[in-house]
């Protein structure tokens, strides 16, 4: 059993295709520690894979994936974090979770998130807080913080969640897990529980980087439900580079510098990880993106904007909760609403409704797209000269429950270094690279809009030269200890 | 206090839905009156992670209109979110199109057209209680069938200055739009609907008044009673030295009373914003060819304007033709059937289609036993004089009954024209002057109203075959008279 838990995904999948170990007990060794569990990672868990499939010829040959609860799968909750969709089981599944199921990676279950993806420390969940296996005292980021404690746990094999501002790459980073958030359009939003519409993508959440990119291979691609996804203009291959020869990386000041309040342990592991991409042959210099800075207010404009429509048809009327009574409509939707959402998606459909208001529309949501067409500026003049650049993903390494919560705006300050990229729409990476007081460290690569490929090479060869153990999280799990 | 007279300035607001197969962002079917949420989906639903995806068909329709009006169809254009809450509304949002829309100017008849946009239909709310509307209903159903239908709004310039001229407008729109096969434009079914923005204005004067929005009228009939009994209030206000608020009235056909739905200041406040599950709306010239080749050669006011210049017929009677294809096609096809003696004339071959078709009631003449070729004997008939016009109504009638060539029934009845050599019209003239003295006295001493009876008796007695003019003018070379 523990030789099982040992094999990455994609050693696990070809393990099965090559005959070695039967997908069943797989799902099963998983479905085990998951339901064993007390990092709170899941919501739902399936009783097994799918009746009846041949998952032994299929590409992913069956290796369950654990899914973020905001991806609607038929039949089965898809709450979104949400008290407003307690119970909630869509008669659809979403396109990405569908094209996994097909290549063979039946759903091991449904992932904690915070609600609606707000959050970034998973502490806005209506089903409560997840535990980060590094250390249970502490978050394990968010929003997709079941995603990447699951797999940090080893309760999953691979995950997937979505990013909207860093909601895969900052929970990837805190749980010592790899993380991507792909070109947006990459990947079909199609039953994705819809948080900013023009922001959010899915993305793997998994033990490695080839993990990453198999995962990727099998979400990507045009879906005629999405209008705003793309064709992915090649194959996702697998990563084999062993160095970074002739890559050129750059270093943007305003995510590194002093105004990102960087914490000391984790400069040093960035720092010490770009000397070690140097070693690997990198060209390593600093660059600018001038308007960097202003992502974070141009985000938290444009996201609440957008959640505040998407989030305007949770009304009581067709599904969800409803608290009715006998005082009209207008009492019904006000009801269902204040007693169905969270402080923080509260606040954030306050501020949304606010910067799209007449009279205000121009100063506020007008204005943060103003910079948003600046911030994609900033990365197309870099990107002429570098391949790649490089931040740490998250300015702080994992931090304890209830530190942050009583402060939005030093929560909102997680994104700091990963807003930007979905701002312009490109894909990045999170990769850990080391410990600091034990605790993990994010390292993050980003690239122009479809550059996946090299992304996943680069952060391949990283990876090797990093040699990062995740062994201690995935021992750390009851399910890992009473060996159920 | 002195009559200032006031000119109403109206502008129309008029969505109507579109007959494409599917709903404009999703696959789901296009039903009416069919078993409530029977076609439904996750996307017109609204349920949590639906997309839209934009109808091809519908935007190709929506093209159609704004090339039908000549105006500028936009390259690209965007659609934004409406924001409201209500039941009918199950995102909150209606995908609209805002500052972007698919087609600005152009012009319809005499009405310029401002814009025409792409947008999606609501819900239909079915209110159970003696209210029938939300507010003290006992219940509420909805029925999301209708919810995302495709629907165009066309928004005209204050152009129209009555409420008769609205009313006529909007049938030619609806004709417009009927014959270019985009919409059934049926305003009883809702499939053509019409709000109207009223003002008034002393007449001379060459700015706008505070203009009202009128909603709910759902026919023609209320529409042009709407607007007068806006105007009328308006103008009451004004007289009395008040002002018109800007607000939205609800018009009540049964009463013939507005009631203040909103005020300005109680507006909705929409915060539209780019819808952003939606990528811009680019019309490609892939759409274009096909929305030209699907519009019809000549559109109704093309057709109209064409009769009334080429072939001298009044405006109304232009429009009455070409604004029923099949009247106009019957009248082109009658017109070159013209009979070679060349005697054949459109305006008398016009005057005799809407008599045709008062015999064979709604139906298409060509389906009638009256072919193109008689009716056009008949008019050249009538015009040469070989018929009086009374007795080419009998020959009418015999043609609807039971067909034939007009020649052989006015032989076969002997329907011909008398003349007053040959068939002895002097002598019945005679007659008729000798039976009513008093008439014929009245002639004399110069009232020419009172040659009504004699000309009356003529044509008694000759069965309606002498020509009325002919008549007349030999009762005047009897009587003298002015």
């Amino acid at each position: 059993m523990s030789e099982l838990l040992d094999l990455t995904a994609a050693a696990a999948a070809a393990a099965v295709r090559a005959g070695e170990i039967d997908s069943g007990e797989l799902f099963e060794t998983y479905r085990a520690r998951a339901a064993a569990s007390d990092i709170n990672a899941f919501t739902w868990l399936a009783d097994g894979p799918p009746a009846a499939s041949n998952l032994r010829d299929t590409p992913l040959g069956g290796v369950p994936v654990a899914v973020k609860d905001l991806f609607c799968t038929e039949g089965v909750p898809s709450q979104a974090g949400s008290r407003i969709l307690e119970g909630y089981r869509p008669p659809y599944t979403a396109t990405v979770v569908a094209k996994l199921g097909a290549a063979g990676a039946p759903l091991l279950g449904k992932t904690n998130q915070d609600e609606f993806a707000m959050g970034s420390s998973n502490e806005n969940s209506a089903f409560g807080p997840v535990l980060n296996p590094w250390d249970r005292a502490r978050v394990p980021g968010g929003s997709s913080g079941g995603s990447a404690a699951a797999v940090a746990a080893g309760l999953a094999p691979w995950a997937i969640g979505t990013d909207t501002g860093g909601s895969i790459r900052q929970p990837a980073a805190l749980c010592g897990v790899v993380g991507m958030k792909p070109t947006y359009g990459a990947c079909s939003r199609y039953g994705m529980i819809a948080f900013a519409s023009s922001l959010d993508q899915a993305g793997p959440l998994t033990r490695d980087v080839t993990d990453a990119a198999l995962l990727l291979r099998h979400m990507v691609g045009r879906d005629r439900r999405d209008s705003t996804s793309l064709e992915f203009p090649e194959d996702i291959a697998l990563p084999r580079a062993e160095n970074l020869r002739g890559i050129r990386i750059g270093v943007p000041e305003e995510l590194t510098g002093a105004e990102g309040g960087v914490e000391t342990g984790v400069r040093e592991r960035f720092e010490a990880t770009l000397t070690l991409a140097q070693e690997l042959g990198a060209a390593v210099e600093a660059c600018r993106l001038p308007h960097a800075p202003h992502a974070l207010s141009a985000y938290y404009l444009i996201a609440p904007a957008e959640a505040s429509a998407n989030l305007a048809r949770y009304d009581g009327v067709r599904y969800g909760l409803r608290v009715a009574g006998d005082a009209g409509l207008l009492a019904m939707y006000e009801r269902t609403r204040a007693a169905g959402f969270g402080p923080e998606v509260k606040r954030r459909i306050m501020l949304g409704t606010y910067a799209l208001s007449s009279g205000y529309y121009e100063a506020y949501y007008g204005a943060a797209q103003k910079v948003r067409t600046k911030i994609a500026e900033d990365f197309r003049t870099v990107f002429e000269s570098f391949d790649l650049i490089a931040t740490p993903t998250s300015p702080w390494t994992a931090f304890e429950l209830g530190a942050k919560t009583a402060d939005p705006l030093a929560m909102y300050l997680n994104d700091f270094c990963t807003v930007p990229m979905p701002l312009a729409g490109i894909p990045a990476i999170s990769i850990p690279c080391g410990l600091a007081d034990g605790l993990p460290v994010g390292f993050q690569l980003a690239g122009p809009a479809f550059s996946e490929t090299r992304l996943l090479d680069a952060a391949h060869a990283l990876e090797l030269a990093i040699g990062f153990d995740a062994g201690p999280a995935r021992r750390s799990d009851a399910g890992g200890r009473d060996g159920r | 206090m002195s009559a200032v007279e006031y000119e109403p300035v109206i502008g129309l607001e008029i969505h109507v839905q579109l007959s494409t197969r599917t709903k404009m962002f999703c696959g789901c079917e296009v039903a009416f009156g069919e078993a409530p949420n029977t076609h439904t989906c996750p996307t017109c639903l609204a349920l949590p992670g639906a997309l839209p995806v934009v109808n091809e068909r519908a935007v190709q329709f929506g093209v159609m209109i704004g090339l039908a009006f000549e105006g500028e169809i936009a390259e690209r254009s965007v659609f934004h979110r409406k924001n409201y809450f209500y039941p009918d509304s199950p995102k909150a949002y209606q995908i609209s199109q805002y500052d972007i829309p698919l087609c600005r100017g152009g012009r319809l008849g005499e009405v310029r057209i401002h814009r025409v946009h792409l947008e999606e239909d609501a819900a239909k709310l079915n209110h159970l209680g003696e209210s029938g509307r939300i507010h003290g209903a006992d219940r509420s159903w909805v029925d999301f069938n209708r919810c995302g239908t495709p629907l165009v709004e066309i928004v005209t310039e204050p152009d129209l200055r009555s409420p008769e001229q609205a009313r006529e407008w909007l049938g030619v729109l609806r004709e417009t739009l009927r014959q270019t096969g985009v919409s059934d434009v049926n305003m009883e079914e809702g499939s053509l609907r019409c709000d109207a923005n009223v003002s008034v204005r002393p007449r001379g004067s060459s700015t706008l008044g505070t203009k009202t929005e009128l909603k709910n009228m759902n026919s023609f009939r209320f529409l042009e009673r709407g607007i007068r009994a806006e105007i009328r209030r308006q103008v009451e206000l004004l007289a009395l030295g008040e002002s018109v608020v800007q607000e939205t009235l609800h018009y009540d056909p049964a009463s013939d009373t507005l009631t203040s739905l909103r005020s300005k200041e109680e507006a909705h406040d929409y915060r539209y914003f780019p819808e952003p599950d939606l990528v811009p709306l680019l019309v490609t010239e892939e759409i274009l060819t096909r929305a030209r080749a699907a519009l019809p050669a000549e559109l109704p006011v093309e057709r109209a304007q064409r009769f009334e210049r080429e072939l001298g017929l009044t405006a109304s009677r232009a429009r009455e033709l070409a604004f029923r294809a099949e009247l106009a096609d019957y009248f082109e096809r009658a017109l070159s059937a013209a009979p070679s003696n060349g005697d054949l004339d459109a305006v008398e071959l016009a005057n005799w289609i809407p008599q045709l078709v008062e015999r064979i009631g709604e139906a298409d003449p060509a389906q009638s036993r009256v072919t193109p070729e008689s009716l056009a004997s008949l008019a050249a008939m009538v015009k040469s004089k070989a018929v009086s016009r009374d007795a080419a109504r009998t020959v009418l009638s015999r043609l609807v009954e039971e067909g034939g060539a007009p020649q052989e029934i006015v032989d076969r009845e002997g329907l011909g024209a008398l003349s007053a050599d040959e068939d002895g019209l002097g002598e019945v003239v005679d007659r008729a002057i000798a039976a009513d003295p008093d008439a014929a006295e009245q002639v004399r001493a110069g009232n020419m109203r009172a040659i009504g009876p004699l000309v009356g008796y003529v044509m008694r007695e000759t069965k309606g075959r002498a020509d009325g003019g002919e008549v007349t003018r030999l009762i005047r070379e009897r009587l003298g008279g002015a």
